[in-house]
């Protein structure tokens, strides 16, 4: 079977003057169609790197510097330019974090709509408007034939993501990325836009790539999930597997750090420590200095991704034999 | 729209008032006009009688409001030089700077943009270094060198361009243009390109750096993220954004360039309102130098609300702000 979308040993590297700096170390994932993935970590782990590699969209000075991405069959990190700027806003569509920023300030709605539209389409304003009007319902855009000629300063935050969510709907994409969707909203309107994305991937038959540091949002809303860790996927599986049988030391910290896995009034747990600086990535495995299970080994030596249960569920570290039912265990 | 045009306009007759205000003190308490008038012989009962009748003695505020009124009918005194009225002497002195400025704007504004947005968007290409170091020169060598230079290189040893006055003018309704004949085109390219001079480095930078900071906006990379082609980013997404800013200083400069043409006249003998003022200067002619004050003054406020005008129509933030 293939599927919709297929990274192997992805490596992104930061051209800086003292040298390159790895920002993704040799991941693989992949989706299928319609199919929900969740990338989970902290800040500069890597996984909005990850998201804008697959349509290399890296900001300098960032590069791909290894590996092969293949999206509906084609190789698309071999594409030339024009080609990938086809598929760009085509055929795999972004929603970025802050909706305030997304939109251009000085275009109304319905000119960034339609040339979307006629970036990949050739069919006529009139037709495209049509096309942006019929976007706009499906996001439940009040009074949408009105927004098609406001500037982005005229609407809130929620209604901006609404209209950035129906600019990515434009043109049918296959697959979405979302990359911290809701972290820039007001929490009462978080819910609804979760929602609203989730039930479009449905009726149109998406596949989604949510990328956030939210895991109670991820747990929610997708099927699988990468928990990304400077740079690398650190533990990937099946939702319902990772969230009630988390296997790394990271991911089991993460996750019981919820507040909602504790009893009301008690101290939430956190990691110790924070995320190391990609220029100073400890040796062996990454997260050592600051897990609660490290050993020699894990100073020495990196762990690599090892199945845990039956082929669902992959997690890379030295010690999986002591993490075993350490959710909401451990000390 | 229409009560920040509004609003703008109310504010520019402000501004208005307080430059006939400034050049009211400063005909006011520059000389006596009286003694201007009248030789060394005139008793002084006499002066008093001049004095009641052409009412300096009435209140400061009823002079400055008669100043005004005769100001609004175009009457700015008469130059003591010339002879004749100071208004008709700077209105058949305003073409020749006028075009001189119109010449310095037109090769500011179809070199800054080009070259601003090339070097923006390939920062790192021989011709974005070489532009970067030579404007970092143009702006810091003043005007006067660059013209004493510009002569000698075109008009000196060349034999190119003549160096000065504005040649063969002909008179259209009124106005003595340059711009119709031949000669006078060619006189006016070296006083353009040096009065040029001082503004397009600056602004070829200031796009520049505008434009590299919007291109790294979230808008810009979700631009091409839609797939939009890259000129459209360019030139529609980035440089709209650009463009604010850029116009704002735009409005301030332009005043500028009127200042600078004091210099770049003087050293290309053009006989046009900064060659008139120096002179005015030499004269001690205050009224001709009040009158330049207050018509340099309208052009500087014109030529702002028409920039503000600009701005609002471009910036939909600005033109919401607007609407009460």
């Amino acid at each position: 079977m293939t599927h919709l979308l297929e990274v192997e040993n992805l490596e992104v590297k930061f051209a800086l003057r003292f040298g390159d700096l790895t920002a993704i170390d040799d991941i693989s994932f992949y989706l299928d169609k319609k199919e929900k993935l969740g990338i989970v970590g902290e800040s500069g782990a890597g996984k909005s790197v990850t998201g804008f590699a697959i349509i290399n969209l890296l900001s300098k000075p960032g590069y791909i510097a290894g590996g092969r991405i293949r999206f509906e069959g084609r190789e698309i990190n071999r594409l030339s330019a024009e080609a990938l700027r086809q598929i760009r806003g085509n055929r795999i569509s972004m929603i970025f974090q802050d909706p305030m920023m997304t939109l251009n300030p000085v275009l109304t709605i319905g000119t960034q709509m339609v040339e979307t539209v006629q970036a990949h389409r050739r069919i006529g304003k009139a037709e495209a408007r049509e096309l942006a009007l019929e976007k706009l319902r499906k996001v439940y855009i009040p009074s949408p034939e009105k927004r098609l000629d406001q500037y982005p300063h005229e609407m809130s935050g929620g209604m901006r993501q609404r209209i950035v969510i129906a600019i990515a709907l434009l043109t049918d994409p296959a697959l979405i990325i979302a990359d911290e969707p809701t972290t820039a909203l007001d929490v009462t309107i978080q819910a609804g836009i979760m929602e609203l994305l989730t039930e479009l991937c449905e009726t149109e038959a998406m596949g989604l790539i949510l990328i956030t540091h939210d895991l109670a949002v991820v747990s929610q809303v997708t099927e699988r999930i990468a928990v990304m860790y400077a740079g690398r996927i650190i533990e990937t599986g099946y939702t319902t597997d990772i969230v009630t049988h988390p296997r790394h030391p990271y991911t089991i910290g993460l996750i019981n750090s919820l507040p909602g896995t504790r009893q009301a009034g008690s101290r939430l747990e956190q990691i110790p420590g924070m995320m190391p600086n990609l220029t100073a990535i400890p040796e062996g495995c990454a997260f050592h200095p600051r897990c609660f299970l490290a050993a020699d080994q894990c100073r020495r030596h990196r762990p690599e991704l090892t199945a845990v249960s039956g082929g669902r569920h992959w997690a890379a570290c030295h010690r999986l034999d002591q993490t075993l039912g350490h959710n909401h265990l451990h000390r | 729209m229409f009560a920040f045009i509004v609003r703008r306009v109310f504010q520019a007759i402000l501004v208005m008032v307080v430059i006939a205000f400034i050049g009211f003190s400063v005909q006011h308490s520059i000389g006596d006009p009286v003694r201007d008038m009248v030789g060394e012989r005139v008793s002084l009962a006499e002066r008093e009688a001049l004095r009641e009748q052409l009412g300096l003695n009435d209140p400061v505020l009823a002079q400055f409001g008669r100043f005004c009124w005769k100001a609004l009918h175009g009457d700015l005194g008469t130059s003591y030089f010339h002879k004749r009225p100071a208004l008709d002497v700077i209105v058949s002195k305003a073409p020749a700077t006028l075009e001189l400025v119109f010449g310095a704007t037109v090769i500011i504004l179809s070199f800054c943009f080009p070259v601003g947005i090339y070097t923006a968007i390939q920062p790192r290409a021989w011709f974005s270094r070489f532009v970067m170091a030579v404007s970092t020169i143009g702006v810091a060598v003043p005007v006067f060198l660059t013209a004493i230079v510009l002569i000698y290189v075109f008009g000196v040893e060349l034999q190119w361009l003549p160096t000065y006055g504005r040649g063969v003018t002909v008179n259209v309704g009124g106005w003595d243009t340059g711009l119709l004949t031949a000669d006078g085109l060619l006189h006016l390219i070296l006083p353009s390109v040096s009065l040029a001079s001082i503004m397009l480095p600056l602004y070829i930078r200031l796009i520049r750096s505008e434009m590299m900071e919007v291109l790294e906006t979230e808008y810009i990379k979700f631009a091409w993220a839609k797939g939009l082609s890259r000129w459209r980013v360019w030139l529609l997404h980035a440089f709209k954004n650009t463009l604010l800013p850029v116009i704002t200083v735009f409005g301030v400069e332009i005043g500028i360039l009127f200042a600078f043409t004091l210099l770049t006249e003087t050293v290309f003998q053009w006989q046009g309102m900064g060659f008139m003022f120096l002179e005015a200067v030499e004269r001690s002619d205050t009224a001709l130098l009040v009158a330049y004050l207050v018509v340099v003054g309208v052009m500087f406020v014109v030529i702002n609300t028409i920039v503000d005008i600009c701005y609002g129509l471009i910036n939909p933030m600005v033109r919401i702000a607007g609407n009460p």
